[in-house]
């Protein structure tokens, strides 16, 4: 009965064009006072990284070092301007950007050439955890940066074959010295790592598909999950680190690129397969926003920290939307 | 003794001699005045003896003689009224039944409208009001000894209950508004309370006493069809104070068993009516049907089986009177299984209205509910095949009220027999009878009245809510628990998300051809493709005729044998709606093919139903004038693009370009000046039947073979469902070709086929084999009717009459009516044709 009175689902704020190929990742830098104005990284299909100014809306500059392959994750470190974007070259570079400059400082060999998205854990300054995919298709390798000495290597038991791992997020919880590592795998399910003693925590089966990206609130310890297939599961992470299944939530067409929460942890939107972004209420998952403006499949979404949603997509076209935001 | 009596005769033949002769007001005065001694509760009364005597001798006598003295001169003999006070005090206060009967019979002797007349009305009028007729009644109830007392009683009886109509006789436009039925009968009944109450106290007081009196009197008003009148008073009061009384209960029992056994069945018949639920009606009626052969017969038999006009409540209160008693029950229980033996046999099911088929279902739900467990296993193999003959033939039927009447009822029986199997389930829809029907079968517990069983079933629902919302509410709470924030973004307003559908991945096929391909691919993983093949398909065939017409039987082929692989919504419109769009596309090949294939083998009767339908909807839309709304114009911008391929592209283009002579007259409009604007004449847009030139084709074929039974088909025997449905066809095929030259070898031939089945025993046939008749007479010109068919109409006018009287079924009844309404009109317009 409250559906007449739905208002329209909004357009975008403004739109970046000019990749010239599908945009496999996106990430926000910047935003606040000290770090200047708000930039956005955009990595494509044909191995450049764009810089796009939120203010301008234009590209400041374009980084090429992936040599035509593909760059499927950005992030920035937390001191100051630097870029990691790992790329299908089996390269993962970490780029200077500060002062204008735009050089590859170092970059990490990788040994897996999978479409897996690593992850960073920065406890200081100077000294950061790296999670990549390892050299076996099951395994994760941890590295200690910048030394890049190997921490660790992540395979499971022999009998578990949960296939390759197909995102990964590194985190720690608040009182606990322990890093801990949460990776969706290709058979659908995620699981906690304890990397101190290397061994799986606790794994669950969330979906029949692979897992194409997920999002963990660190707060809540509650994750949301998307794959392959026609569901989105949101699971919990207990006291006893063992994880569970709060409830899936049926979507209209299968497969979910990627999930992201909002800072502030009010609202999460999902990159689909069917060219739709669709935005929950992350406490409730009541379904706020089904976004149909791309004309191919929407391959990352990504939150700046002032609420701006930025989502790239095969039809090579960055949206920038802005939803539910504090007035 | 008798000395003393003829002292009592004398003094009054003496003044009744005064009475009759003297114009002297004051001789008069006092001769009244001393035979009101005789009168009760005057100031000096005569003797006990005296009085007696005086009402039982003289009295009418008395009477009689005032009645015939009165006059407005004789009134005014004495100055002042205290004449006509006397006159009045000897109808009011003597003996009420001389008193009433003297008037009544003045009455009825008075001609004409008088003064007399007029007066001796009022003062029956006073009588009423004065509760004269209690008096009288109860004089009844009393026992009597005198001789010739029945002969008296029944004229009393006879007066009583007819009084409105002797009133209304005699006074005609002068009645007063006590007399009117309406009136008077309510009155009645507050008379007979009255003369109830005084019963009960004389038997509390020990003394014997009689209602058989009341009983009559509430027979013979029943009889006469007043029954809502009286008992709208008796009932009330008596519910109310049989409520805590026994004796009054025994005197009520009494008062119904006295009725004659010739009233039984209306008063029975208006007590069910009025009371309000089958506790007081047990209370009023006791154990009747164990006494009384005759209410036995109405109660348990009469109501049930021979009539249908019993509301559903007074159905409930009529059996839940026969549940509340264990000496009853024993007849609930024969009452079902009668019931349901009615319910299963296809007799009746053929041959009995559909209201008393509902009724007889009803009858059995509510019996259902009032019996127990035991009381059913006792009967249930005798029950459950009477339930499955029932079953059998309703599902049979082709009316779909029929066949959920069916599915109902044998839901419910199977539920209530075999409480332990697997519970029978029917799809049906569900409605408000369903739902009524359904709640009837709710077993409710006994010597519960209505009103109490449905608070009961409303407490669960009360309790049941505070838990539910208490439920829904606490998930939040726990949320917030854990979430330490306020939920202040509670009031994000989600978006409208209606344009959240499936994504469809691969395209619609453009072509006719590839629509068929895509549509016989068997191939699981071409699904996706086939639906939109389903779906594009009947854009591109109304886009295309000219490559729709070279595969038009071929294509009409593959979407009769499609199956529904997917679950499409709407498949089976959307194929309907396709073949229609081929049929009207090359009707003539087609209808052809289809005809064909309606009488050949290895259909299923789906698929011979959806032949018919496609027949029907093409000729229809072939019919409809102005189909080709666009034709005239091209047909003048040059005739040889009607046909070419070219169509397709004019036509399309004339939707988006407006046409030029639009825009030239808009032009011309503008330009010209109009002295005067009349109004703005449409021509309506006029064009060939289209349908004239194959409609043979289409109703030909059909109409030939239908009396040759094949091996899986057989219009004649079971398959009457699609006898119907072709018979329904026909009639339509017929009325859409009025104005056609076919139509009189189309009509002759319905006629024909119309009087083969006449007989049949399917109402669905029989309605469609008379709309079949109506249209043969709207479409076949009068003239070439009378021509050509003479005989059949007149065979078809007489079996018309047959069913408009005889016929079971209403809607039978009414088409009937229809097409002989349609005869008379078409022999008026003969008529008043100049010859």
């Amino acid at each position: 009965m409250a559906a007449p009175l739905a208002p329209q689902p909004p357009d975008p704020q403004f739109v970046l064009r000019g990749t010239q190929s599908a945009v496999n990742a996106v990430h926000f830098f910047g935003g606040t006072q000290a770090q200047g104005c708000p930039l956005l990284f955009s990595g494509s299909q044909s191995g450049l990284v764009h810089i796009w100014s939120l203010q301008t809306r234009r590209t400041v500059a374009t980084l090429d070092g992936h040599g035509g392959q593909s760059v499927n994750w950005l992030q920035t470190l937390p001191q100051g301007p630097q870029l990691l974007s790992q790329g299908r070259d089996l390269q993962l570079c970490l780029w200077d950007l500060a002062e204008g400059r735009n050089t590859i400082m170092d970059s990490v060999h990788l040994e897996s050439v999978g479409f897996c998205r690593s992850s960073i854990l920065a406890e200081g300054q100077l000294h950061w955890m790296l999670a990549v995919p390892g050299k076996d298709s099951d395994e994760v390798q941890i590295l200690e940066m910048p030394s890049k000495t190997s921490v660790c290597t992540l395979k499971p038991e022999a009998d578990a074959k949960p296939g390759m791992p197909m995102c990964l997020r590194l985190w720690q919880a608040n009182p606990g010295p322990r890093p801990l590592l949460l990776v969706g795998y290709e058979d659908g399910s995620v699981a906690l790592w304890d990397i101190s003693e290397r061994k799986v925590c606790s794994r669950i089966a969330c979906h029949g598909e692979p897992v194409m990206g997920f999002d963990f609130d660190s707060q809540k310890t509650r994750g949301i999950s998307g794959s392959a297939g026609k569901a989105l599961a949101v699971w919990s992470l207990d006291g006893q680190q063992a994880l569970q299944v709060c409830h899936t939530h049926e979507l209209t067409n299968p497969g979910i690129a990627d999930v992201m929460i909002r800072p502030d942890r009010k609202i999460l939107a999902t990159a689909g397969w069917d060219h739709r972004i669709r935005i929950f209420h992350w406490r409730t998952m009541k379904p706020l926003a089904v976004l149909a403006f791309h004309s191919a499949s929407v391959h990352c979404v990504a939150f700046a920290a002032d609420g701006l949603l930025a989502a790239g997509s095969k039809d090579q076209r960055i949206s920038i939307w802005s939803l539910y935001q504090r007035t | 003794m008798e000395p003393a009596r003829s002292a009592v005769g004398l003094s009054i033949r003496e003044a009744v001699h005064v009475l009759q002769s003297s114009e002297d007001g004051g001789r008069v005065l006092s001769a009244l005045e001393s035979l009101q001694r005789y009168l009760r509760g005057t100031a000096e009364p005569a003797l006990p003896g005296e009085q007696e005597e005086f009402a039982a001798k003289h009295f009418a006598v008395v009477l009689r003689c005032l009645v015939g003295r009165l006059s407005p001169r004789w009134l005014q003999l004495s100055p002042g009224d205290r004449l006509e006070q006397l006159w009045d005090s000897f109808f009011l206060e003597g003996p009420a039944d001389q008193a009433f009967l003297v008037l009544m019979e003045a009455i009825e002797g008075t001609a004409g409208p008088s003064f007399r007349l007029m007066k001796m009305a009022q003062l029956l009028a006073r009588f009423l009001s004065e509760g004269r007729v209690a008096a009288l009644m109860e004089e009844q109830c009393r026992p009597q000894m005198k001789p010739g007392f029945p002969l008296l009683q029944e004229t009393l009886l006879s007066k009583v209950v007819s009084l409105p109509d002797h009133l209304g006789n005699h006074l005609q436009q002068d009645n007063l508004a006590q007399f009117f039925p309406q009136n008077y009968f309510p009155l009645l009944g507050e008379e007979a309370v009255q003369v109830l109450q005084s019963v009960v106290d004389s038997l509390r007081g020990g003394l014997h006493c009689s209602v058989s009196f009341v009983s009559r009197v509430l027979g013979k008003v029943c009889i006469q069809g007043r029954h809502k009148e009286i008992l709208g008073r008796l009932v009330p009061q008596l519910t109310a104070r049989t409520q805590g009384s026994c004796l009054w209960q025994r005197v009520c029992w009494r008062l119904v068993e006295q009725v004659p056994d010739r009233a039984m069945e209306a008063v029975l018949t208006g007590l069910v009516e009025a009371t309000p639920g089958p506790e007081v009606l047990s209370r009023l009626l006791g154990n009747l049907v164990l006494k009384n052969k005759k209410a036995q017969f109405v109660m348990t038999r009469k109501l049930l089986f021979m009539q249908y006009r019993c509301t559903t409540p007074m159905l409930q209160s009529l059996l839940g009177y026969l549940a509340m008693d264990s000496q009853r029950r024993p007849f609930l229980i024969q009452a079902l299984k009668e019931l349901l033996e009615t319910w299963g046999s296809s007799s009746a099911v053929r041959h009995t209205p559909l209201a008393q088929q509902r009724y007889v279902s009803m009858a059995v739900l509510i019996c259902l509910a009032h019996l127990g467990e035991p009381e059913l296993r006792d009967s249930r193999e005798e029950l459950l095949a009477s339930m499955m003959a029932g079953v059998k033939c309703r599902l049979d039927s082709s009316l779909p009220a029929v066949r959920r009447l069916g599915m109902i009822v044998a839901e419910v029986i199977s539920t209530r027999i075999h409480p332990e199997g697997p519970p029978l389930r029917f799809q049906y829809e569900d409605d408000e009878l369903s739902r009524e029907m359904l709640a009837l079968a709710t077993p409710r517990p006994v010597g519960d009245s209505p009103l109490e069983a449905r608070s009961s079933s409303l407490d669960p629902v009360v309790a049941e809510t505070p838990a539910e919302t208490m439920e829904g509410s606490v998930p939040p709470a726990q949320l917030q628990g854990s979430d330490s924030e306020l939920d202040s973004d509670d009031d994000f307003i989600p978006y409208d998300m209606s344009g959240d559908k499936e994504l469809k991945s691969s395209k619609a096929p453009q072509y006719v051809r590839d629509c068929m391909e895509a549509l016989t691919t068997f191939e699981d993983k071409d699904m996706e493709r086939w639906e939109a093949a389903l779906k594009a398909l009947e854009g591109l065939v109304r886009r295309n005729p000219e490559a729709t017409r070279e595969v038009s039987v071929e294509l009409a082929r593959v979407l009769l044998h499609l199956e529904e692989r997917t679950c499409v919504a709407g498949f089976e419109e959307l194929r309907q709606r396709a073949l229609v769009a081929v049929t009207v596309t090359d009707p003539a090949q087609v209808a052809e093919h289809l005809t064909s294939q309606f009488y050949a083998l290895n259909y299923s009767l789906r698929q011979r139903m959806d032949i018919l339908d496609v027949l029907t909807l093409a000729a229809q839309e072939l019919s409809r004038p102005g189909r080709l709304g666009r034709s005239p114009q091209h047909s003048s911008v040059g005739p040889s693009t009607q046909c070419s391929p070219t169509l397709t592209a004019s036509q399309s283009g004339s939707v988006m370009v407006p046409d030029w002579r639009v825009v030239v007259e808009n032009r011309i409009r503008s330009k010209t000046r109009h002295f005067s604007k009349g109004s703005p004449w449409q021509e309506p847009a006029g064009g060939p039947n289209e349908f004239a030139s194959v409609a043979g084709c289409f109703f030909f074929p059909l109409i030939h073979h239908f009396d040759r039974p094949l091996v899986t088909f057989d219009l004649l025997g079971d398959d009457q469902l699609v006898l119907g449905r072709l018979t329904h066809t026909l009639g339509a095929l017929m009325y859409l070709a009025v104005n056609t030259t076919v139509a009189v070898r189309m009509g002759k031939a319905l006629l024909e086929f119309v009087w083969a089945l006449r007989f049949h025993v399917d109402t669905y046939v029989r309605r469609g084999l008379l709309s079949a008749v109506s249209s043969v007479l709207l479409s076949v010109p009068a003239e070439r009717l009378l021509e050509d068919l003479p005989d059949e109409l007149l065979e078809t006018r007489s079996w018309l009459a047959d069913v408009a009287e005889k016929d079971v079924d209403e809607n039978c009844r009414e088409l009937a009516v229809r097409a002989l309404l349609l005869l008379e009109r078409l022999r008026d317009r003969l008529l008043s044709l100049p010859s």
